[in-house]
């Protein structure tokens, strides 16, 4: 020990150097601006699909978004403009009033109670109201009817199911613009959330019930879509396109995969089973005879459950209106 | 029948690919080097009598902190692999680990740095200074306090001997079913981070009981709770939190364990079983952990933005209803976790509004920290520098944690890496910088001397910096759709710049923690240059700062006595005197190896269950309960320190410091 002691004693760390509290203030300022630069630079050509959105759900969400955000930076501006004007005038040797026994002021504090309960409660009626007209449950208005599109989510890929058109896809899913989509949403699988970011949020996949999405595309276009939840290995394949076409578009689409065209199989329950076993797949197009895949895959999970009151996919069609107000009682939960 | 009696162990699970090699290779080297180092030095017989089985609730938080440290290591060690494996992995890249490692890895990440780094400093920190806080020589129950530390240990040792033997679970930090059910995780992995964290969480309850019972039963004569120091309060919340939600989480690990050792259906995806029941559960615990672990963060800062400001806190009263409100209505939002489950707008929008409601007592005491700063002589030392990290951060994390708390607008950023860096921006410039001011703040009071000025401000500088470089591009990509824990992407996304600039930010942050072993080390080389000779190196307010440094083992040779709030400011500033009167007799606890052996068999039967090893954990359970019984049969625990003996320490103490 004594001679590590001596060993040591003959280190000499240099010592940091001093620098002076304008130095550093301005040390952060140019470390911030060159950020800031960095960041304008890397983004430029970069798309933000929750900014840039495709659809009447996902413009709703994005609208909010920028409110709460707006609200979030009235709020921390004065908190900056405070902390940093404190800091700085009442730094030990200066010469303004020193008052250290003043411990409260009750309309001071009456101010800074008072303000956030205003933000707040406005933020609140905001909430309740978008809670509702943004329900993912609730059908969007429209002149047209939603086109119905079953999603069953599997090891690591998604299968989309038209009970209407007879047919199926694996990791594409096309509609047509302007015209909303009701998909009804489950897992042979572990939970999976379901999301294209451009049309609108988010909701989960999970087995043995039913959940639904509400979206309309505005835009022709391809977006993104993907499972936002860990589901096991091959989850980060787990993406999907979503085409939204025009009226022709999406006839051509289901035609094509109507009549047989080159590399579409027929779907029933032999083959679903081979599709569910783990792993990742590409595009894939199917037609269907067995319209009761999405059911049977739902029902699967009900076996030896004694309730009956979640949210079958047998019931679905009574339960819609139920849906619509409270579609999962707490209960449920 | 050999192998019957190791229940499912094999070989194989030793080894799982170079890069987990290399992890193996640095923990049992590290060990080896622990164990053989004690060796040739003969350290076995003080480390066993000085620490292994002090009662003293200081030394307990000291070893709490130390494992906590080792710990934060380890987690971000896991982040920096996170990091670099997502600045790789685009495109035809599958970066250097595989996806089931890249999950193991940010499970074990999440779960280390919230049960063993957050919670085991957090302990550490109260157990520090509470009872000296409170003009207490301990806590109120000191054996159940080390039996606490050695379930945490144990908790430990299993999570990171998953690392040697076995693996991770590859679930999230949640781990929510049915994913984790055996269906879809049958090996050990999430068996590892059930039960070390089971273990670890029953260690938290006995805990939270211990110090509630203390702030309610061993506060110095005339601190009634009004006049107690605003971290006791924070204390008390926390507290409470912990004693309520803490078997909730048992409850469900407990419900999950029968599910997948005895194939019972609680939360399995078919005959009968309800995720959604887990998945409310775990947030039903969840929640309140968050505020567990900011509340005392709060606290701290209370006590040195007064200290600092050289000044009382701005509305004391109002900081403890608004700690209180904090309290009671982190009970009330756990479902803004699961939004995107389908529960409808009534649900929603309650649990929407509810969280929203949070934000104001918290908004009011970030209020109340900039006026105990107006008008004060602020000094920035250490401890100030974070409290100016932790509002610069924190404040963000707190705004974006009101937008995520619109239930349309989380369907747009839930499970994305908005997310994550809201959280890490509570996390890390809330509960970690807070628990580094605390660290830094009374670390003089513990060692006796003070840490490194400017090494010290250093890695402050480095943690803001780069927790900002780290998380803003974080927030950015959310907003860009990236979702969280992805071990690879596409390269068309053109997300892989901000992730290489938030790797860089992560360097950043590791030359903070450089800088603060750097700090550490140069402050105990240096410690007689540091000496605090006062016992009072920042002109304190509270008790803490009224006996010497380091402070003694019985805290008070005399029990203070007060009359106001900053009894300790106000005693040197001509009010009355806080010790007074003669000495007396006092009962210390004697050292007791019950903890090590508690937390010895709780680990082995941890380890037994895991491995489905029947016998070991019938033989762990024996264990404990002979432990136990043994105990009971104990006379003597406890010896006196008579007046004079009390007296005679207390001037030779006053010598050593004038
Ligand atoms: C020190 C700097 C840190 C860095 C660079 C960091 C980085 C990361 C990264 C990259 C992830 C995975 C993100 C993803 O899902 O894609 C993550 C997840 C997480 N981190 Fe950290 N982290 C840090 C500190 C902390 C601290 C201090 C805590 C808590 C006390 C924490 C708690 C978590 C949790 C709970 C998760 C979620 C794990 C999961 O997905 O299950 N982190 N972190
Ligand atoms: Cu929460």
């Amino acid at each position: 020990m004594p001679k590590v002691k001596a060993i040591l004693s003959k280190v000499n760390i240099p010592s940091l150097p001093t620098i002076s509290r304008r130095t550093l203030v301005l040390l952060w300022v140019v470390a911030g601006v060159l950020f800031v630069g960095l960041l304008v630079v890397l983004l430029r050509g970069h798309s933000f699909p929750l900014l840039q959105t495709r659809g009447e759900v996902a413009s709703r969400q994005r609208d909010l978004l920028i409110f709460a955000t707006v609200l979030a930076v009235l709020v921390l501006l004065p908190v900056y403009i405070m902390l940093f004007g404190f800091a700085w005038r009442y730094r030990a040797g200066h010469k303004r009033t020193y008052k250290p026994n003043w411990d409260g002021d009750s309309r001071v504090e009456a101010v800074w109670w008072g303000v956030p309960i205003i933000i707040i409660l406005v933020l609140s009626v905001v909430t309740w109201v978008t809670s509702h007209s943004l329900d993912p449950f609730k059908p969007l208005t429209s002149t047209q009817k939603p086109l119905k599109i079953q999603v069953i989510a599997l090891q690591w890929k998604w299968l989309f199911i038209y009970p209407e058109e007879n047919i199926a896809s694996v990791n594409e899913v096309a509609f047509p613009a302007n015209q909303p989509v009701e998909f009804s949403i489950t897992s042979d699988a572990p939970m999976n959330s379901f999301w294209i970011p451009q049309l609108g949020g988010q909701i989960y996949a999970m087995s043995g019930m039913s959940t639904k999405l509400n979206l309309k595309a505005d835009v022709v276009g391809d977006y993104r879509g993907m499972s936002s939840n860990i589901s096991g290995k091959g989850f980060a394949d787990m993406t999907f396109t979503a085409r939204a076409l025009s009226a022709t578009g999406y006839n051509n689409w289901v035609q094509h995969i109507e009549h047989h065209a080159l590399g579409v199989e027929h779907l029933d329950m032999d083959e679903y089973k081979q599709l569910a076993k783990p792993g990742t797949s590409g595009v894939k197009y199917f037609h269907i005879h067995d319209p009761s895949i999405f059911d049977t895959v739902v029902a699967k999970y009900m076996h030896g459950m004694q309730s009956t009151d979640t949210d079958t996919a047998s019931e679905d069609e009574d339960n819609h209106t139920h849906n619509v107000e409270g579609h999962m009682n707490t209960e449920d939960m | 029948m050999f192998a019957s009696l190791l229940g499912r162990m094999e070989w194989h699970y030793f080894w799982h690919g170079w890069v987990q090699f290399g992890g193996q290779l640095a923990m049992v080297g590290g060990v080896l080097t622990l164990l053989a180092g004690m060796t040739y030095f003969k350290k076995w017989g003080w480390l066993w009598r000085e620490w292994l089985t002090t009662q003293d609730a200081k030394r307990i938080g000291v070893m709490y902190i130390i494992v906590a440290t080792v710990m934060l290591l380890r987690g971000f060690g896991d982040a920096i692999m996170l990091k670099l494996q997502q600045a790789l992995a685009s495109g035809h890249s599958d970066g250097f680990l595989q996806p089931d490692h890249f999950q193991q890895i940010f499970t074990a990440h999440g779960t280390i740095m919230i049960f063993f780094v957050a919670m085991g400093l957090m302990f550490g920190l109260i157990n520090l200074v509470l009872p000296l806080m409170l003009g207490s020589r301990d806590v109120a129950f000191p054996l159940l306090n080390s039996t606490s530390f050695y379930l945490y240990v144990a908790g430990v040792v299993l999570a990171n001997i998953s690392l040697l033997y076995g693996e991770f679970g590859a679930v999230g930090w949640l781990a929510y079913p049915p994913l984790s059910e055996l269906a879809y995780s049958p090996g050990p992995g999430v068996d590892y981070w059930l039960w070390s964290i089971q273990i670890a969480g029953v260690g938290s309850l006995l805990s939270g009981i211990n110090f509630i019972v203390t702030i309610l039963r061993l506060r110095a004569k005339g601190m009634t709770l009004m006049k107690m120091p605003v971290f006791a309060w924070s204390v008390l919340g926390s507290m409470i939190l912990v004693v309520f939600a803490f078997p909730i989480l048992t409850g469900t690990l407990f419900m999950l364990s029968l599910d997948r050792t005895l194939g019972m259906h609680y939360f399995t995806a078919d005959l009968g079983g309800n995720a959604m029941m887990y998945i409310n559960l775990i947030w039903a615990w969840g929640h309140p952990e968050v505020y567990i672990l900011i509340l005392p963060a709060f606290g701290m800062f209370s006590e040195i933005v007064a200290t600092m400001s050289r000044k009382r806190l701005f509305g004391y009263k109002t900081m403890v209803y608004a700690l209180m409100a904090i309290t009671v209505l982190s009970y009330l939002v756990w479902a803004h976790h699961f939004f995107t489950m389908g529960a409808g707008g009534n649900v929603n929008a309650f649990f929407g509004i509810m969280t929203m409601v949070i934000a104001i007592p918290t908004g009011v005491k970030v209020f109340n920290w900039l006026f105990t700063m107006y008008k004060g002589r602020i000094e920035f030392f250490t401890p100030m520098w974070w409290f100016m990290a932790f509002a610069t951060t924190f404040v963000i994390g707190g705004a974006t944690g009101v937008i995520l708390a619109v239930p349309a607008i989380d369907f747009q950023v839930h499970n994305s890496l908005f997310l994550v860096a809201h959280f890490h921006n509570t996390i890390i410039g809330g509960v970690v910088f807070g628990y580094f001011a605390g660290f830094a703040y009374w670390f003089p009071k513990i060692f006796g001397f003070r840490l490194h000025e400017r090494l010290g401000k250093a890695a402050v500088s480095c943690w803001v910096g780069g927790f900002l470089l780290t998380f803003i591009p974080i927030y950015i990509l959310g907003m860009m759709g990236a979702t969280r824990r992805l071990d690879h992407y596409d390269p068309s996304l053109g997300w892989q710049s901000l992730f290489i600039v938030s790797g860089v930010g992560t360097l950043l942050i590791g030359l903070g923690v450089v800088f603060q072993i750097a700090q550490l080390a140069y402050s105990v080389w240096k410690r007689h240059e540091l000496r605090d000779t006062s016992g009072d190196p920042w002109d304190g307010r509270t008790l803490e700062w009224s006996v010497p440094s380091p402070a003694p083992q019985y805290n008070f040779a005399r029990l203070p006595v007060v009359v106001a709030r900053d009894a300790w400011w106000e005693a040197k500033r001509g009010g009355k005197a806080i010790f007074s009167g003669a000495y007396s007799d006092f009962t210390l606890p004697k050292n007791s190896g019950v903890g090590v052996f508690i937390g010895a068999f709780v680990a082995m039967f941890g380890f037994a269950m895991i491995w489905h090893i029947w016998w070991l954990a019938v033989l762990a359970l024996v264990g404990v309960a002979t432990t136990l019984i043994r105990r009971t049969y104990e006379e003597e625990t406890e010896y006196v320190v008579t007046a004079d003996e009390a007296k005679r320490l207390d001037m030779k103490s006053q010598k050593a410091a004038a």
